[in-house]
């Protein structure tokens, strides 16, 4: 008998007091649970994932789409970064002022490569203000999953309000499941030591947010 | 400190001699404090708790219910999505598999996250006897690993552990391993979550086979969940071209959206946070033009236990567990004892209940690990998925006393009572007798109280160890029976 079998026998054979019951899924779990907390507005919602962003030490600007180039440029500058990542389908008119060397992300490109890039640069897919947590789905403006991970410092950029959903609940609907998922909340951290929570292990040390206002988007890449 | 649970002395034993370790009380009073108030905070933010409780209990509840069904329809969606599902009825068969999946690729070397599964089944010690080497890039599970030590806690590890000790195992052991730890390290957290930055950077970088956990599988679309705080995760399940999760069958869930439950009462209840730094999901593969993470991606699902647990009506509910390890952090006897006591990966209220049920109750340890507990309730207060870990307790005291039919390796067999539980057995059968003979009870209690004056402080002959830790009662000058005959129920107020 094959392992699976042995192991599927022992489960039937297990649950032989159980009824059986034709109970649809969607009927047999009480969902009494809220699908958001609190009723606010959409103005509000914003404010509290750049409020809930912040707790967990993601540093927060917030920008109109005809600044934004601008501020993109500075934040790279400050950061004294020489080389950005870029995932093939960002706007390319966020990046128009920036200085730094661009990285294209390619299949072949080595982890060590990226270990090289000082700076990447995404969008995202969703964003939870509840949690302060921003999603990304390997788009075509957030790239494979590494370029986010390698480097050391993280620029996302979150379109408000369209991208901004209150609750755990609302994103997971807005998600596709079989797309390459990662959901972040704030810089890589551990509670290893103590219990105390402590930022900056393997993820990139620093995550910038941009909060951006107004047309952003409208020139997504085919 | 041996790096094996193997011959563990029963829980009494391992616990006195841990309640004597100052710099351990010390530690493990520092984190759990810190975290029980931490819990309690993140947990009042979300109105609807008790709702999301009772949600995620009963969708685990249904999932087991119906076990056979979801874990093939999760062998179809893996499938589907170009993963490689294999079933593993025991660790030794787990071990094996990963083992010829990891020599397949050619590799010698393996990058792990943090998984309770492959620490169950003794993985890294199984690949390693295959000249395998396995490197755990938790941070807690760095620090047990280059200390040659055991895990004492389901989130940390090395909870045991605190700053200076951590400081010393790197200073010491880094350099064995890899990357040593840099000059002048001090003992802030900062520092040192650094020198496990630097020290790991080279072997993710290098790594071509992850091997993994998952904390939720969802049978619908085949997705698996990974739920962490560092980047390790990410860092081992993106960058290795083979990605192998070992994963207990009683991990699945039905639907992508019973993930909304989860997600919510996970991280409030282990970290306290609202949403851990990082969770990754991922389906099968991705195909190779736009191909984001391992080209191959093997699921070893594991059943080692779980379902003669599932089996017992009862205990069944402790496979609803998702790891928290909330209820290790309220526990007084936790608190005192450590996770070192407990003789299993599974430490506190949970393992209490898991491990003689995964393991059976034949050893020392685990006939022993039943009464691990004061029945104080606190674990169940704070059980995410409301494991009533009292009840199951004393479930299965009754069941190392008076033994009767249980379930091991899927086959029906009758236990024995366990050795060393004659005089309670004795004293049982003795009241029962009493009771059932009122005269006789009548006369004994007359006799009690009128020699009340000689009574002994501590028991003697097989009570001794019993009244060691506790004040025997003392006897009333009245029965309680007499008194009400003679006030007429405490009408005639006399005396």
């Amino acid at each position: 008998m094959s392992s699976r079998d042995l192991v599927l026998g022992r489960v039937r054979r297990a649950l032989s007091d159980v009824q059986r019951d034709d109970t649809p899924y969607e009927q047999a779990v009480q969902r009494g649970y809220l699908r958001e907390h609190g009723e606010r507005s959409v103005e509000e919602t914003v404010d509290l994932l750049a409020e809930n962003l912040a707790d967990y030490r993601a540093i927060v600007h917030r920008c109109a789409d005809e600044e934004l180039s601008e501020l993109l440029m500075r934040l790279l500058a400050e950061r004294g970064s020489q080389t950005v990542l870029v995932p093939p389908g960002l706007p390319s008119y966020w990046l128009e002022a920036a200085d730094p060397t661009r990285v294209q992300d390619r299949g072949a490109s080595t982890a060590h490569e990226l270990d090289r890039v000082d700076s990447v640069i995404t969008g995202c897919a969703v964003a939870v203000a509840e949690t302060g947590t921003i999603v990304l789905d390997g788009s075509p403006d957030q790239g494979r999953r590494r370029i986010t991970l390698v480097p050391d410092h993280h620029i996302c950029v979150v379109r408000v309000p369209e991208q901004v959903v209150s609750s755990v609940p609302q994103a997971l609907v807005r998600i596709d499941p079989t797309r390459p998922l990662t959901w972040i909340s704030g810089p890589s951290a551990t509670s290893d030591i103590e219990l105390d929570r402590v930022e900056g292990v393997h993820g990139p040390r620093t995550l910038e947010v941009v909060l951006v206002r107004g047309r952003a988007g409208a020139e997504v890449a085919p | 400190m041996s790096g094996t649970f193997v011959g563990m002395p029963a829980f009494p034993k391992a616990a006195h001699d841990a309640v004597h370790n100052e710099t351990l009380r010390g530690n493990l009073r520092h984190a759990t404090h810190t975290i029980r108030a931490k819990r309690a905070t993140a947990v009042a933010e979300v109105s609807d708790w008790a709702e999301l409780r009772e949600a995620g209990k009963q969708i685990k509840d249904h999932t087991l219910r119906h076990l056979d069904r979801y874990l093939v329809q999760l062998e179809e969606s893996v499938t589907a999505a170009g993963g490689i599902v294999h079933w593993a009825a025991d660790a030794d068969e787990a071990n094996r598999i990963v083992a010829d999946l990891v020599r397949m690729t050619g590799e010698t070397e393996v990058v792990k996250v943090k998984s309770m599964a492959t620490q169950e089944i003794g993985l890294n010690e199984a690949l390693e006897a295959e000249g395998i080497h396995a490197y755990e890039t938790d941070l807690a599970e760095l620090i047990v690993q280059l200390g040659k030590d055991r895990p004492s806690h389901i989130l940390v590890p090395a909870i045991h552990r605190n700053r200076g000790e951590i400081r010393d195992i790197f200073r010491s052991e880094m350099g064995e391993w890899g990357r040593p730890a840099p000059e002048g390290l001090t003992d802030t957290p900062a520092e040192l979550a650094e020198a496990a930055r630097l020290h790991l950077r080279e072997k993710f970088l290098r790594a071509k086979v992850g091997i993994s956990g998952a904390n939720f599988m969802v049978a619908e679309t085949g997705t698996l969940v990974v739920v962490e705080s560092e980047g390790n995760g990410r860092m081992c399940l993106t960058l290795p071209e083979t990605l192998i999760s070992v994963v207990g069958i009683e991990k699945i869930v039905p639907t992508w959206q019973d993930l909304e439950v989860f997600l919510q009462t996970l991280p409030r209840s282990s970290t306290a946070e609202r949403m851990n730094p990082y969770t990754s999901m991922w389906t099968g593969t991705t195909d190779s033009e736009t191909a984001d993470g391992p080209s191959t991606f093997h699921l070893v699902l594991i059943d080692n236990g779980r379902t003669d647990t599932l089996a017992d009506q009862v205990g069944r509910q402790a496979l609803r567990c998702i790891r928290c390890s909330a209820c290790l952090n309220v526990c007084p006897v936790y608190e005192r004892a450590g996770g070192h006591a407990y003789g299993s990966v599974y430490p506190g209220p949970i393992g209490a209940i898991l491990s003689p049920q995964l393991r059976g109750t034949a050893s020392e340890i685990d006939a022993s690990l039943p009464y691990a507990s004061s029945l104080c309730g606190a674990c169940y207060d704070v059980c995410p998925v409301a494991i009533d870990i009292p009840e199951v307790l004393v479930h299965l005291r009754e069941r190392v006393v008076q033994g009767g039919v249980v379930t091991q390796g899927g086959n029906k067999v009758k236990l024995k009572p366990a050795k060393g539980h004659a005089a309670e057995r004795a004293a049982m059968r003795a009241a029962s007798w009493a009771f059932r003979h009122p005269g006789a009870l009548r006369t004994g209690q007359r006799l009690a109280s009128r020699s009340r004056r000689f009574h002994p402080r501590t028991l003697p002959g097989p009570g001794k160890a019993w009244s060691g830790s506790r004040d025997l009662p003392v006897v009333p000058a009245e029965p309680f029976r007499d008194w009400w005959q003679r006030t007429n129920g405490g009408k005639d107020t006399g005396k």
